[in-house]
């Protein structure tokens, strides 16, 4: 079974094999474990641009294949990184008051203790108590099952209000903004528990692990961002390619016609909706710890924006396109705004990529849209039909989907 | 003679518009049908109010033996039950294959976790192929549905009907775009359909009415006009007046 499912889909092997390869080779010249040429900094920021990638294709199952364009999976995304990140800041803390306290005559008793955590960890937002969302800050386990089930519950809840009274198309896509609008502004207030503006911070050290150089910690989290981001990959190809996939792709294209095969369509964009959001909340859990600090300007509704944008641009509609899409885009992002582009000098005006960078891939999204929906991923069909040129029902991707082969070529 | 579907004092107004007044309608459970009436009578509108789509203002709709009431229940659902619709334009998955089309439509569980968890085994693809043979498309299982003439989408339409296994087909203009050969197939298909479930046809073309040889209503604003076999319905006055526009 499995062996069939992989021969069916070689672009999944193809896919794994340019992960494995990748991972070596960053390894290969890291300072962590290899030569030093790929420098610690560098390494966290592919390590989470494959978290990146993750998060992009529970967007492009909801977008690409259901035709859900969720604008608040990156909502789904912050809260997977805040959940670990309470357990990650709390045992931190912990360890350093409690090697504070050790100098100290009388031992600090189990309340002190909690004081003292509670003071370093709130002092900031004027409190010194443990909020009750914090209750389980102090297990691994249960701040990792959080990870899954606060994004998971939000999109079940939001999910089933939503599709049951049938919102779709714009207006689920504005309800969507509006509860990442909500979701960023109550995070941003004091009282909120967990920090407001200030966010959670020094998510990079490992409790416990203080000896542990971050060289070596960084190649971890590549290491299970890469492995997280394989496993996503072939879950995804797996749910997408067998019968569950042919009604996600019916939904997308003509939602009625699926209702009266007798599917009920809310009840698939429900577990889609909210199978996703659990995706892109253990995206978020490995991508914070390498970014070490989460604040609630992260879960801004532009975010989530961008997270279209990147699966537009890579192809939405193939899970390979979306990975392409949220590499390429955030690295250029990247690079355009960290003022490493070099600016262009027209003798009149000097074009400043800080500034300009966003027009360009608001541009960019644009012409994408209008001249080659099928996105950077389309390009692999050029290539296969150089290779075997008389292939016949190739993809037509989501906006043609409904044109015959044939009208679409003309 | 047991009644799978009745329709009774069924209205549904658009705006102020009453494109369905009053109508009764009962068909048993293994019986063919043809409705006729012209543009605007109210044919598809009727199939939109019996398969869910369209919630009526007033009236009943009872199913099966049990004779419960469809008005209330979602549209999966009704198609659950076992009403299957062919749409007026064909419409099939024009980005999947034949086979995808016909593996979505073949009688399996329909929930969203069996789903998920089904990979089609070897059974399902024969039955998949024997419908396929059926309608005319055992070539074409592995082209995209989007590719295939008018004429076999409203097969591959057809296909995923009996696929379905449905206890009441709705046809909705089975025969617009086919040649007279295909016409002739589409006819004995239903009529092979209708020996052991209920068929209701709703065509233009008489030619092809008489082929099905049963039991005609005639609608007409919104309301059966006349009833009984074709050729009563076309000596009826009203009707002639009706089809000439006076
Ligand atoms: N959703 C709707 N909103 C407003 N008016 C509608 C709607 N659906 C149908 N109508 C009107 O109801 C009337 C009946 O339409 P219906 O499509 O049922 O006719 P029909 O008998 O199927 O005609 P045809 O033979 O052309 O297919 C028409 O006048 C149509 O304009
Ligand atoms: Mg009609």
């Amino acid at each position: 079974m499995q062996n069939s499912f992989l021969a069916r889909n070689p672009s999944t092997l193809i896919f794994l094999a340019a992960l494995a390869l990748f991972t070596i080779v960053v390894t290969l010249l890291s300072e962590g474990l290899g030569m030093g040429f790929v420098s610690t900094s560098f390494v966290k920021t592919l390590g989470k641009t494959l978290c990146l990638g993750l998060v992009a294709i529970s967007m492009d199952l909801v977008w690409g294949y259901a035709g859900i364009l969720s604008l608040g999976h990156f909502a789904f995304f912050g809260l997977g990184g805040y959940m670990i990140g309470m357990w990650l800041m709390y045992e931190r803390t912990r360890d350093v008051v409690v090697s504070s306290l050790a100098d100290a005559p009388i031992p600090a008793s189990a309340q002190e203790l909690n004081d003292a955590i509670a003071t370093q960890i709130f002092g900031v937002v004027g409190s010194a108590e443990f909020p009750l969302i914090w209750a389980f800050s102090d297990s691994l386990v249960l701040q990792l099952a959080l990870v899954v089930l606060v994004p998971g519950l939000l999109a079940l809840a939001f999910g089933w209000l939503a599709f049951r009274s049938r919102v779709a198309g714009v207006y689920l896509s504005i309800l969507t903004q509006a509860m990442t609008l909500a979701l960023s502004l109550y995070l941003f207030q004091n009282d909120s528990g967990l920090r407001g503006n200030n966010g959670l911070s020094g998510l990079q050290n490992l409790p416990g692990l203080t000896d542990v150089p971050q060289a070596l910690v960084s190649l971890w989290f590549l290491w299970g961002s890469a492995l997280a981001l394989g496993l996503g990959y072939v879950l995804a190809a797996w749910v997408v390619s067998g019968k569950f996939g042919s009604v996600l792709r019916g939904i997308r294209d003509d939602e009625a016609r699926v209702r009266f095969l007798g599917y009920s369509v809310e009840s698939y964009k429900l577990v889609l909706f909210t199978g996703t959001a659990c995706m892109a909340g253990i995206a978020g859990a490995l991508y914070y710890p390498q970014a070490g600090i989460i604040n609630p300007a992260e879960i801004a509704p532009i975010a989530s924006i961008y997270l279209a944008v990147w699966v537009a641009i890579g192809g939405r509609g193939r899970i390979y396109g979306a990975v392409i899409g949220a590499v390429f885009v955030s690295l250029l992002s990247s690079w355009f705004t960290g003022g490493r582009a070099p600016n262009i000098d027209l003798g009149f005006y000097t074009i400043q990529w800080v500034d300009w960078w966003l027009v360009v891939l608001g541009l960019s999204f644009v012409l994408v849209t209008l001249f080659a929906p099928k996105g950077i991923g389309g390009l692999f069909d050029l290539i296969s039909s150089r290779i075997m040129p008389d292939r016949h029902g190739a993809d037509l991707g989501p906006d043609d989907g409904a044109l015959r082969e044939r009208e679409a070529r003309e | 003679m047991n009644t799978l579907l009745e329709v009774s004092g069924v209205s549904v107004s658009f705006d102020g518009f009453r494109a369905i007044n009053n109508l009764s309608f009962r068909i048993a459970s293994a019986e063919m049908r043809a409705i006729i009436g012209p543009n605007g009578a109210g044919k598809t509108t009727f199939m939109d109010i019996v398969t869910g789509k369209t919630k009526p203002d007033e009236g009943r709709i009872l199913w099966g033996e049990k004779s419960v009431s469809l008005l209330g229940l979602s549209e999966a659902r009704i198609a659950r039950e076992g009403v299957g619709r062919k749409f007026q334009k064909p419409t099939v998955f024009e980005d999947q294959t034949v086979q995808e089309n016909l593996l979505m439509a073949l009688k399996n569980k329909r929930g969203p976790f069996s789903v998920l968890l089904y990979r089609a085994k070897n059974d399902d693809l024969a039955r998949v192929e024997a419908f396929a043979e059926e309608i005319g498309l055992a070539d074409a299982l592995m082209r995209k549905s989007g590719e295939l003439s008018h004429g076999q989408k409203q097969w591959l339409e057809i296909g995923m009907l009996l696929a379905q296994e449905p206890r009441l087909l709705l046809v909705d203009e089975p025969a617009a775009g086919m040649t007279p050969a295909e016409r002739e197939h589409t006819t004995n298909i239903l009529v092979e359909a209708a020996k052991t479930r209920a068929v209701v046809v709703v065509e233009h073309d008489m030619e092809f009415v008489r082929r099905l040889d049963c039991k005609v209503t005639v609608l007409h604003e919104g309301s059966v006009l006349a009833e009984g076999s074709l050729d009563h319905v076309t000596a009826n006055k009203d009707v002639v007046d009706v089809y000439l526009g006076r």
